[in-house]
């Protein structure tokens, strides 16, 4: 075992000091110390998009970054998305759209899509085709999936 | 049942949002990897990196002796642990294929569990499984089923059974044939990957001398009564519970070894035991499925009618039996002939052994392969006899008028038993609506002018709703909240919204007062699981007569406390009022409830609660029907296929939630295309996995799959179940690999081209190569 | 799939990171870049470094600018920074069309350019870009500065010229004069995966004939390279069918196509002269 390193990130908006081994993943940061166990794991090798969180606002693989490397940084995740009881747009048009079965691939998706629309909320059918498939899921074929993020898209452009 | 005015929601046939949804979208899902116990150890296991080969030894000091180790086991510490069992009970023929826990003696397969350590995280678990010294003497690998068999430890040959079945004369119908058509055709290798892999935590509470396994899915009734044959315990000391689980697909929830080590180590240990798949082990341990190669051939006459099937066929099996015995054998037979009359039938299933991982079923077992080889055929009898592969399959057609339809083939038990359908019905209402005819035109245009481009159809029947029997109990809280219990299962399929609205509708209630129990073994005796496509047909079948038991006992203690007499009453969004008045005199069901509470007054000599528990037997499983039509873009140059169009036919018999369905259809036919075109587990010479990664094992992403059109019907109600549900998981995939071959097929010009699967480009590109 | 133990070093100038770097290699200390190579080659214990620097935080690495004819490309700099044209005229359109076909938008918010030169998959579009174009890689040790040609950089798969002392500080792309035309054309099975094969074609016509000819050819072979035997037949041609279909062939005549499990040797050359063909043609349109 190597030598512990203190850091301290935050996650939706909570600030957690954790003493972690460098070679714990992100992922496992969030999940196993800091108990936020909606980021979930389906390849540990940077596939699937199960993991996806945004670090300082930017869609990434949490599997494929160390925790070390989060030191300061703000980290949204799926438990985050709502505000308080209100569903975030995305939530709401996935569960209106049937855009989930097991819901295992679903946070990946959720933040995959929110950190793609917060960026460009003006983006096209086809452009968002192309950043929905860097998630994989095995349920649903997707069809649902791409109707959710494009009613939440239009939905939030929209409301402003 | 419901009035225009009210504004409850969840009937059958509406497609209401799923109750699972909220904590899914919310982050607040509980899968296995986020169930923790205080003191828990992690279990990592230590892998064959060997195809074949006698174990000499093992060697795990230097594992235990590493920081943080609790304990490292190998075959000789769980000598009194008998291999896993099958699912079904004993059976003395295939008792010697059967897997054990951690490999004795030899090794079959890459990825065949030799050790298991116990950590304090799983880190250091990993780190420590690097340390357990393998010597093995390594065997010949037997890759291939239809390879000659060799020994299986000195005691029978790796062809552990011959599965046939079969009626009439073959003989006689092949001598009277005008012509026999024949061909071979091999379906890959692959199977159902879900997204989640596998997990399981294994407690012992020895104050109550309870053993508790965490990460049960699919059938955990039946994984319980598996342990506590294996382990000797009764079933009330042996509880399994399943939480969320990230998609099943039949192969996840079977009962693996990994299964039986968290639990006879946690008693063992005295701590919970934590157990996580990571993917690449995934990929080599947990069941594979699908790999056949047929040869078949069939007697026809000139106007394309079959008089006879002649099917033998190779099943990989892998290197071991687990726990569906040869189910997949069985379910391969019993269905190749499809929706088609076949007057005489034979098929020979050589299930054999061999060096790679263990088979089992996957999403439409059995269905899948069949459907490809069969529809292959009747394409190939069309260019034989120079006939529409439209009009082969109308000549043979099993007719309206002739069912329900009588085959005597066995499918898990049951006979084959066609419920009323319109297979051409149905087929006339999919060529409307795909615009059959000018289609052709328009893809032979688009051919003239050099595109590679075709269609191709695939017609099966599908089967749902294995018996014989399921049960439900229900229970109304005196605050009209709704606990229905069941022994169902769900692996994200939308089982609790389907039950609830079962439920709902017999209750008259809303949908979203339901609170649907499944997969806990402590909660009802009994289950059946999912599998099968029978939760919802069996299990919801259950949950109707418990709901219509619980209303009319309901209505009986309310008609008395109305003063009314219980026909004159009904229930509306919980509220149970007069038929002729509905806003005079009324009662909620939460009172109807605290009326017939222990101690209430009211309940005179009524059986405490309202509550119910009914049962269900089914005497034959439905046969849903449906086809698959694809357009597929050949690239001639790079072997790429497109699939620019799909459609699905399906007749449902009633639906539920079409919603839902849908889902099940879409999500089927993307791993069908999957299948078809893109995930293969191919294994070199020396028997070593080449596709333990997601960079090898190809699931498609949404680029490669099409949106396809659904045309789900509900022409033909099941006769076999009072709802008139059949079963909706499976139809998805069962004709995609046989669609899109045949478009495949079409689109370049070259019948019967495409007899394997997946056809990657670089197949396709070699067909296209030799044909030039 | 847990990655075995390291040290983490986070140094944050260019000095201490080579300095660090100097101190383990020896140790397999290595860089950590973007990570999206490294981390699931360590989950799967392929690597098992004993040592990560990383770099990330060594602001000075970032930067992307164009000194004089050259575009210079820091080691920290993101694949997504190329979703927008770095620079005016051909380079910086170039750049914005190959990346779209590099892994996917979360990959490329994190994974560098100069990471996947330093990695030198065969199927990296930016090794092959950085071949095609005749590249220079920076090379920075403790002892000093080294300056390396793409043609002397790649060796073999994941294997590379770069000493294991040297950070790949930047990478320098020449600047492409306005009357270059290019075409790029990559196959793999599934969005995002890495190519079987792939290749960028760039020409300019002087005269209406074609001058100056790059064909590089990566993901075909075990690294990517220019294709000299196919630039010989365009040179001094007229743009047609044929001669593109000329050079096609003779690009897929002069590799040493690799072969795997799942790709043999006959499939990548076949491709090779589909995707030159096609991209020369979308060079000329
Ligand atoms: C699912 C997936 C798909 C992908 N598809 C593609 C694709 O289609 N095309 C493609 O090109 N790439 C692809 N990649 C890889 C990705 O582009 C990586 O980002 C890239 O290859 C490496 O860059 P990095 O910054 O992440 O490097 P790292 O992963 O950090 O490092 C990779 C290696 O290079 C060394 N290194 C990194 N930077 C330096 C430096 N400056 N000096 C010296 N050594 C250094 C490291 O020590 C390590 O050995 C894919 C990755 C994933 C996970
Ligand atoms: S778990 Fe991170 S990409 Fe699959
Ligand atoms: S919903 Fe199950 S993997 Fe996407």
């Amino acid at each position: 075992m190597s030598e512990r390193k203190d850091i301290a990130l935050t996650i939706n908006g909570a600030d957690y000091e954790v003493s972690v081994d460098p070679r714990w993943t992100l992922a496992d940061v969030i999940r196993d110390h800091c108990g936020q166990t909606g980021t979930h794991l389906g390849c540990e090798h940077g596939i699937c998009g199960a993991c996806t969180v945004l670090v300082d606002d930017v869609p990434m693989r949490s599997c494929l970054m160390f925790g070390v490397q989060a030191d300061g940084k703000k980290i949204r995740t799926v438990e985050g998305l709502a505000d308080g009881e209100e569903y975030h747009p995305l939530q709401k048009a996935f569960m209106e759209n049937h855009a989930l079965q097991c819901g295992y691939c679903t946070p990946g998706f959720l933040m995959l899509a929110t950190g793609i629309l917060e960026a460009e909320p003006d983006i096209s059918d086809e452009d968002l085709n192309d950043v929905l498939s860097s998630n994989l899921c095995r349920c649903t074929g997707y069809a649902n999936i791409v109707k959710a993020v494009r009613a939440a898209r239009d939905e939030m452009k929209a409301a402003g | 049942m419901a009035t225009a005015t009210n504004k409850m929601l969840g009937h059958l046939g509406d497609s209401v949002e799923r109750l699972e949804d909220p904590p899914l979208v919310t982050g607040k899902g509980r899968f296995v990897g986020d169930i923790n116990f205080p003191h828990q150890l992690h279990m990592r296991i230590v892998r064959s990196p060997y195809a074949h080969g006698k174990i000499k030894s093992v060697d795990t000091s230097e594992a235990k002796a590493h920081p943080g180790v609790v304990a490292v086991w190998t075959t000789d510490d769980i000598e009194d642990v008998p291999p896993i069992d099958f699912r079904e009970g004993s059976n003395p023929t295939l008792a010697l294929f059967r897997q054990y826990a951690l490999a004795r003696e030899l090794v079959r397969y890459v990825g065949d569990p030799v050790a298991a350590v116990f950590a304090e995280d799983p880190y250091t678990a990993e780190d420590a499984s690097e340390l357990v010294v393998l010597d093995v003497e390594p065997l010949p690998a037997l890759i291939r089923a239809d390879d000659p068999p060799q020994d299986f430890k000195g005691q029978a040959t790796t062809e552990a059974a011959v599965v046939e079945q079969g009626y009439g004369d073959l003989e006689e119908a092949f001598s009277s044939a005008y012509k026999v058509v024949e061909i071979e055709a091999k379906v890959g290798r692959h199977t159902g990957v879900p997204m989640e892999c596998r997990g399981a935590i294994g407690r012992y509470d020895a104050s109550r001398d309870v053993l508790e396994m965490y990460g049960a899915a699919k059938v955990p009734h039946r994984n319980r009564d598996t342990l506590c044959r294996m382990l000797n315990r009764p079933a009330s000391g042996v509880h399994l519970f399943e939480g969320h689980t990230g998609g099943g697909f039949g192969i996840r929830g079977e009962l693996y070894p990994e299964d039986v080590l968290v639990c006879v180590a946690a008693m063992r240990l005295g701590r919970p035991v934590k157990w996580i798949e990571d993917r690449q082990e995934h990929l080599m341990a947990a069941n594979h499925s699908r790999q056949q190669i047929h040869k078949i051939r069939a007697a026809v006459e000139e106007d394309g009618n079959i008089l006879a099937l002649d099917d033998e066929l190779y099943l990989d099996q892998g290197g071991y039996i687990r726990t569906h015995g040869t189910r997949v054998a069985n379910m391969t037979t019993g269905t190749l002939p499809g929706p088609y009359r076949i007057p005489v039938y034979r098929s020979i299933c050589h299930f054999r052994l061999t060096n790679k991982t263990p088979a089992a079923t996957y999403r439409s077992p059995g269905r899948c392969e069949s459907t490809f080889v069969r529809e292959r055929l009747m394409d190939e009898i069309a260019t034989e006899l120079d006939l529409d592969p439209v009009a082969v399959r109308r000549r043979n057609l099993i007719a309206l008028e002739e069912m329900p339809w009588h085959r005597d083939l066995d499918v898990l038990g049951d006979s084959v038993e066609h419920d009323p359908g319109d297979y051409a019905g149905l087929l006339d209402q999919g060529l409307e609506q795909m615009h059959w005819d000018e289609l052709q035109k328009e893809l032979a245009q688009r051919r003239d002018n050099g595109e590679m481009v075709g269609v191709g159809l695939s017609m099966f029947f599908e089967k749902s709703g294995l018996g014989p029997s399921d049960g439900a109990k229900i229970f109304v809280d005196g605050t009209g909240h709704i606990e229905v219990v069941t022994g169902g299962a769900s692996l994200g399929q939308g089982f609790e919204t389907a039950m609830a609205q079962i439920c709902a509708e017999d209750l008259g209630t809303d949908y979203r007062r339901i609170r649907v129990v499944h997969g806990q073994t402590n909660r009802i005796d009994y289950g059946v699981g999912a599998h099968a496509s029978r939760a919802t047909v069996l299990t919801g079948t259950a949950v109707s007569k418990t709901a219509q038991a619980v209303r009319a006992k309901a209505l009986e203690m309310a008609a008395e406390l109305l003063q009314t007499t219980p026909d004159a009453l009904d229930i509306t969004d919980g509220v149970i009022h007069s038929k002729d008045n509905p806003s005079g005199p009324s009662l909620t069901l939460g009172e109807v409830a605290e009326a017939l509470a222990p101690t209430s007054p009211s309940r005179g000599d009524r059986t405490p609660y309202l509550a119910g528990e009914e049962w269900f037997n089914i005497d034959h499983q439905t046969y849903p029907y449906g086809h698959h039509i694809a357009v597929v873009k050949v690239d001639g140059e790079t072997g790429e296929v497109e699939i620019e169009k799909y459609f699905i036919a399906y007749d449902i018999g009633r639906s539920i939630n079409p919603m839902m369905i849908e889902g099940q259809l879409v999500g089927g036919l993307a791993q069908g295309i999957g299948g078809a075109l893109y995930e293969e587990f191919t294994y070199s010479e020396a028997g070593d996995p080449q596709s333990v990664t997601f960079a090898d094992y190809l699931i498609p992403t949404l680029h490669e799959i099409p949106n396809p059109e659904i045309l789900l019907t509900e022409d033909f109600p099941s006769i076999r179940t009072p709802l008139g549900i059949k079963g909706a998981g499976e139809a998805g995939i069962t004709g995609a690999l046989a669609a899109v071959a045949a478009a495949i097929d079409d689109a370049i010009g070259i019948p019967g081209a495409i007899r394997e699967t997946p056809i990657s480009p670089q197949r396709l590109k070699k067909i296209l190569s030799e044909r030039a | 799939m847990k990655p075995a133990a390291f040290e983490y070093h986070a140094p944050t100038t260019v000095d201490e990171a080579v300095a660090l770097l100097a101190e383990h290699a020896p140790n397999d200390g290595r860089i950590l870049a973007g990570g999206q190579s490294l981390v699931p080659t360590m989950a799967f214990r392929l690597a098992r470094p004993t040592h990560l620097i990383d770099i990330n935080n060594v602001g000075e690495l970032g930067k992307i600018s164009i000194e004089g004819e050259t575009l210079r490309i820091g080691a920290t700099v993101r694949h997504a920074q190329f979703h927008t044209p770095v620079c005016d005229g051909v380079l910086g359109q170039l750049l914005t069309d190959v990346v779209a076909h590099i892994a996917h938008y979360p990959i490329r918010q994190r994974g560098t350019f100069c990471g996947s030169v330093a990695h030198s998959d065969p199927a990296s579009e930016w090794c092959m870009v950085s071949a095609t174009l005749d590249a220079t890689m920076v090379a920075q040790s403790s002892s000093g500065e080294r300056l390396i040609p793409a043609a002397e950089f790649f060796e073999t798969v994941m294997t590379t010229t770069l000493n294991e002392d040297e950070l790949l500080r930047e990478v320098r792309i020449p600047v492409l004069s306005d009357d270059t035309v290019y075409g790029f054309e990559e196959f793999n099975r599934r969005a995002g995966d890495f190519a079987i094969s792939m290749t960028l074609v760039t020409y300019r016509l002087e005269g209406g004939k074609i001058a100056d000819p790059h064909i590089g050819v990566g993901g075909a072979e075990d690294r990517p390279r220019r294709i000299s035997e196919a630039e010989a037949v365009l040179t001094g041609q007229t743009p047609s069918d044929e001669i593109f279909r000329a050079a096609a062939d003779a690009a897929a005549a002069a590799i040493d196509p690799m072969e795997d499990h799942a790709t043999n040797a006959q499939y990548r050359r076949d491709l090779t002269a589909t995707l030159v063909r096609r991209a020369l043609e979308k060079a000329a349109s």
